[in-house]
């Protein structure tokens, strides 16, 4: 539980080792191949319906965006006529602060949570227990995380880093120590793990009368807070216990009920590649006699005000968090998501991060260099999130910024990720294939950058084409 | 707590100065998407999501539909089940089994319910192209707990209940109920993206599904 992305180095150098971390890219390649195609078939389903969802997505989370405020103000009359509480949080302590003091008026000392990245990203755990509290994650792979002092590396699978014989070793060695202890003869069967986890959270879950939450979308309208998961533990957080607090970035909101019927067919196609997640759960305040009693909303600024105030980079706050962008990215791929230092990981973490916490350390500065700039995250993204335009955008920022790291930390990140040999190699023939989403000349640091070396002109093949050529030449 | 309220809104309302003031607050609503996706016959097509998720499930006509609750209540080996108390006692006709009914006035404690041997329900709305079953808390639906802690649960659908595609579920659903949208039995990836049914909701889902008669 004391384990925090602080201190992880810069991204090229922790993307080195990773990348010579073969288990690791085994599994990362085998989660995000597995998961890309599922998601290419259930998204070609829907044909030329995909293109309208997606722009309708965009188009829904711009409109909110431009009138946030009004959104906002909405949102907690709403949610406070169907007898919930609103609070605000201008930063992550006050959020851990406002969390803190509505866990201990319930007198409990222990509370059960959902996945959720927003209280990942304020480091809630941390600021509980110094407070004498333990949140227990209950999402398998959460809890195999926090059973092993680890930290997630993917949004959607956050042990993807991990094996069967690691999982097995962790629970083994961990179980016990947190509650209901893992069986002795256990195996590294997937069907025995999941059982052991089973029956060690049912236990919790029963007993635990406080939970913690975060949510998908807030409805301005209705006042409707919706979880989309797939285990139930959701489902188990959101229902059982009396209190429920549930801590919300402020771009989640979506104006109209009605609005869902877009992110319903988008979030779980993109997400996991299915049709729909197993389960989704929606709650509007309290409703007397089923579920929580008591319902706490916060609404968590952290730094996304400062993301809004940047018009090219805001539309990085229409993200849903659906993952897809990690799984189609060949940088993520060799690198894993811890190489991002940050919550938020992938072509996302590279744009969102260093917006969120400023781009004051090596680490931020970093971040919008660790991609080529292929444009498949745009490609696959249910929001349509020009994701390489913001990374130049931000490149930019970092360039003209005093001690930046410019081209030398660009190529570093390249090589890191491609190899030395074939570094310019590849990140030019990427950001050529792109070249519908990057300007011709890159501005600022990397334009001198391009001034010398001449973007090549597009290939015939498509990136894809060319990936998939790239790939079998070298496995 | 007001004055960070304030803070935060001041911030938004800062960051959004390129914004238009005359620009309209509401979206004109086009729906430019489709409702459905012609995949076929519902009833056929959520037919075939539902196994698609590994859940069980039956079309019976509505003249036999108490003979199916009871043969997939004895296929289960199910001697007492969670019902909602606002459910058709009609269901229930040729079972043996116990009912132990539920509502929001008289809940059953929660170790109670986690040792029923399944849940028997409604649902509000099914749609066909995910495979969702979606239940809003009516009385024959019940609390959100009584389908989440028991094991298994046999829900009813009624052909009329089933809608193509997702659009047209959110319309009819009313957003100050608490919803639960179930697609299939639990799931888990986590473990190198291996699908194992069940880490914590019911692990056997099974839906009659019921032709007019
Ligand atoms: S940026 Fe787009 S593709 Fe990536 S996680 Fe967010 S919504 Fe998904």
């Amino acid at each position: 539980m004391s384990a925090t992305f602080l201190g992880i180095p810069p991204f090229p150098e922790a993307a080195h080792e990773a990348v010579n971390d073969s288990r690791l890219r085994h599994n990362l390649r085998k989660a995000t191949h597995t998961i890309r195609d599922k998601r290419a078939s259930v998204v070609t389903e829907l044909e030329d319906d995909w293109e309208r969802l997606r722009s309708e997505g965009a188009a829904i989370k711009n409109h909110t965006l431009r009138h946030l405020d009004h959104y906002l103000e909405q949102l907690e009359a709403s949610v406070e006529r169907a007898g919930g509480h609103v609070h605000w949080a201008a930063d992550a302590a006050e959020a851990n602060a406002i969390v803190t003091r509505l866990v201990q008026a319930t007198g409990e000392t222990d509370v059960v949570k959902v996945k959720s990245m927003a209280t990942q990203e304020i480091e809630l755990n941390n600021a509980l227990a110094e407070a004498g509290i333990t949140a227990y994650e209950t999402d398998l792979a959460e809890l195999i995380v926090q059973l092993g002092d680890d930290l997630p590396s993917h949004i959607l699978v956050p042990a993807i880093h991990l094996g069967r014989s690691q999982i097995r070793e962790i629970f083994l060695d961990q179980m016990a120590e947190w509650g209901v202890p893992a069986p002795a003869g256990l195996t590294d069967d997937p069907r025995a793990l999941a059982e052991a986890a089973r029956v060690h959270l049912r236990e919790r879950f029963l007993r635990t009368r406080t939970a913690i939450s975060g949510a998908n979308f807030a409805v301005a309208d209705s006042g409707t807070l919706v979880v989309l998961e797939s285990e139930g533990n959701g489902r188990m957080c959101l229902t059982l216990p009396e209190t429920l607090i549930s801590v919300v970035g402020i771009e989640k909101i979506v104006p109209t009920w009605a609005d869902l019927e877009v992110f319903m067919q988008t979030l779980p196609r993109s997400s996991t590649g299915e049709r729909m997640n197993p389960y989704t759960s929606t709650w509007t305040g309290v409703t007397p006699g089923d579920g929580p009693q008591e319902f706490h909303l916060v609404l968590l600024d952290n730094g996304r005000t400062d993301v809004l105030a940047d018009t090219v980079g805001r539309q990085a706050l229409r993200c849903i968090r659906c993952s897809a962008c990690l799984n189609t990215c060949p940088v993520y791929e060799r690198t894993g998501g811890h190489a991002y230092g940050s919550v938020y990981p992938g072509p996302i973490g590279a744009i969102l991060t260093p917006q969120l916490r400023g781009m004051s350390s090596e680490v931020d500065e970093a971040l919008p260099y660790a991609s080529s700039l292929c444009g498949a995250c745009y490609e696959v993204c249910p929001v349509a999130i020009d994701i390489p335009e913001v990374l130049v955008h931000l490149r930019e920022e970092v360039a003209a910024g005093p001690g930046h790291l410019g081209e030398k930390a660009m190529m570093k990140g390249a090589e890191a990720v491609f190899g030395s040999s074939r570094a310019l190699d590849a990140a030019q023939r990427a950001a050529g294939a792109a070249r519908n989403l990057v300007p011709r000349h890159l501005p600022g640091m990397a334009g001198a950058w391009t001034d010398t070396r001449d973007l090549p002109d597009v290939p015939a093949e498509s990136f894809r084409q060319w990936w998939n050529k790239h790939e079998k030449g070298q496995s | 707590m007001s004055t960070s309220r304030e803070r935060v809104l001041a911030r938004v309302r800062a960051a959004l100065t390129d914004v238009p003031a005359d620009e309209p607050v509401v979206r004109p609503v086009e729906r430019p998407y489709a409702d459905s996706h012609g995949m076929g016959d519902a009833l056929e097509v959520l037919e075939d999501r539902l196994r698609d998720y590994k859940a069980l499930v039956r079309r019976v006509p509505a003249d036999r539909l108490a003979q199916e609750v009871a043969d997939a209540l004895e296929r289960r080996g199910a001697k007492a089940v969670a019902v909602p108390d606002g459910i058709d006692a009609d269901w229930f006709a040729r079972t043996g089994a116990e009912r132990r009914p539920d509502s929001r006035d008289r809940p059953l404690e929660l170790r109670e319910l986690d040792r029923v041997d399944g849940v028997v329900t409604a649902c509000a709305v099914a749609i066909a192209e995910t495979g969702t079953i979606v239940l809003d808390g009516g009385p024959d639906q019940g609390r959100r707990a009584i389908t989440l802690v028991p094991d298994y649960h046999l829900c009813v659908v009624r052909a009329e209940q089933v809608v193509d595609g997702v659009p047209e579920a959110v319309r009819q659903l009313d957003p100050a109920q608490p919803l639960t949208w179930i697609s299939g039995p639990s799931a888990t990836s986590d473990i190198e993206l291996n699908r194992v049914e069940g880490v914590h909701g019911p692990r056997t889902l099974e839906v009659l599904l019921v032709d007019p008669a």
